[in-house]
């Protein structure tokens, strides 16, 4: 493996990076040191700088690139390795985000609700997402033509963002325990106010980022892995030439001890 | 299409009726999970009766992966799919084909695990027509989904392990609409039990059209 793999590396990689992290590094500031807590809950609505943020990548940014990339690769003419990538990046991406949302949403849950876990129909959808992504990436991981397994992955991705809507609506059609919509309710009317509104804003703006940021590295390695597939499929190619060669000059040299026998 | 499903359900059909996988495999299997849930929650008949929705529903839907696995496995020999896929049948009509003869296959399962639960569990339906139509709109779900994700696991060596990771998560809402409205059925409580089946439809058609859609390129990846 002495050549060098060749991969999509775009600039504007690097700007996204520092731009999540300074976003990053400034709604922790802005969180933790300058909004007040809150007059119900206290510290604990510090929580809000960060889990309806990653609980709208989880849904949104990531259950739409799936579904978008999913879509265009079936779709014949725009069918194209690219998207089947993107939107395995987006997956694996998204089955994290899930999880941080599950994760932070239990952190909150414990202190307010009392329990870390509560039968309610948004926590139960979106613990089903994360199975559900958890099943795409062990069927992507399942070795096959890389156009076979593209095509299962986008029918599996399309299967699994019929997730995503139920998971939106469920605070709407069923009584949960769970907060509808926390910046707008359906009546467009804003809850949030002042230096808490605006650090809520940056941290959708900070994770957004880090989405971005991830995809694009997780994108970067699906196609280092494709390269060296085809790269070691080579090298085995040729290694097994050499055999050959190497077989045929033995083949050759058996020859010596006959010819040492006669006379 | 209709033809084409008419054909592919009769063919699947036919071969369960020959090898009798269904009947002495995943029907026995059925009453076993019954038989292990109620050994899981213990003599108490109150519990049990109280359990017994739950217990008819997750063996359903346990039996729904073996019924899915064994219709893959009909067309796992040499060459199979490739047959069907080029004798010319409309793919749409494969899915319709292939979720009939599921389908039919889950409504008897059904008949003989509602006779289990009456018999072990001592339950009885006050709702008759409500648990009916859960379980009609249920196992037109059941079968639209399952195979669905019986071809996306077509052709796989891991196909046995992979198909319940993918399919099991899938099919959860079917267990919850349908442990409701059978709890409503048995308690009574018609309108609480409306309530769920409004699940169980949007479920059944959502399937059935991503179906129609997909298993066409599902079925040239497989």
């Amino acid at each position: 493996m002495t050549a060098i793999i060749k991969a999509w590396r775009p600039r504007w990689l690097v700007a996204v990076a520092v731009a999540a992290v300074a976003t990053t590094a400034l709604t922790v500031w802005l969180g933790l040191w300058v909004t007040p807590p809150d007059e119900v809950q206290g510290n604990l609505a510090r929580l809000l700088y960060i889990h309806p943020a990653v609980a709208t990548v989880a849904l949104y940014w990531a259950g739409g690139v799936a579904l978008a990339g999913s879509l265009l690769y079936l779709w014949p003419r725009t069918r194209s390795f690219v998207w089947d990538r993107l939107a395995a990046a987006a997956v694996e991406v998204g089955a994290v985000f899930s999880a941080l949302t599950l994760v932070t949403g239990s952190l909150w849950g414990r202190p307010v609700w009392g329990v870390w876990w509560t039968w309610d129909a948004r926590l139960t959808s979106t613990a089903l997402l994360l199975l559900l992504e958890l099943g795409y990436l062990a069927l992507r991981r399942v070795p096959a033509d890389p156009h076979i397994r593209a095509r299962r992955c986008a029918v599996a991705a399309i299967l699994v963002a019929i997730d995503v809507p139920i998971v939106h609506f469920s605070v709407d059609w069923w009584n949960t325990l769970h907060q509808g919509g926390t910046i707008l309710d359906p009546g467009f009317e804003l809850h949030v106010h002042g230096s808490m509104l605006w650090t809520m804003l940056l941290s959708f703006v900070a994770f957004t980022l880090i989405f971005v940021w991830l995809l694009a590295v997780r994108y970067r390695i699906e196609v280092l892995q494709d390269a060296a597939g085809d790269q070691e499929l080579e090298i085995s190619l040729t290694e097994r030439w050499s055999e050959d060669d190497q077989l045929v000059g033995v083949g050759s040299s058996t020859s010596g001890p006959d010819d040492m026998g006669s006379p | 299409m209709w033809h084409d499903a008419v054909l592919v359900a009769g063919k699947d059909l036919r071969i369960e009726a020959r090898s009798r996988v269904g009947l002495w495999q995943v029907v026995p299997f059925a009453l076993l999970v019954l038989i292990l849930l109620a050994f899981a929650i213990g003599p108490d008949q109150s519990s049990l009766r109280n359990a017994a929705p739950g217990i008819f529903w997750i063996a359903l839907l346990f039996s729904t992966v073996l019924a899915i696995q064994r219709s893959v496995a009909v067309e796992s020999g040499e060459g199979t799919r490739d047959g069907l896929r080029l004798s010319g049948i409309d793919p749409a009509g494969i899915f319709l084909g292939k979720a009939a003869a599921v389908g039919l296959q889950l409504l008897v399962l059904q008949l003989v695990l509602w006779a289990g639960v009456t018999f072990l569990f001592d339950v009885r339906v006050h709702v008759i027509w409500l648990a009916v139509v859960a379980c009609l709109l249920a196992t037109f779900g059941l079968a639209c989904a399952g195979v669905l994700y019986g071809a996306l696991s077509a052709g796989l060596r891991v196909r046995d392990t992979l198909l319940p990771l993918l399919v099991l998560p899938v099919l959860a809402p079917v267990l919850l609409a349908g442990s409701k409205v059978w709890q409503a059925a048995l308690s009574g409580n018609t309108s609480a039990g409306t309530q769920w089946l409004k699940i169980l439809v949007p479920f059944a058609v959502i399937y059935l059209v991503v179906g129609i859609v997909l298993y066409g390129p599902l079925q040239e990846a497989a």
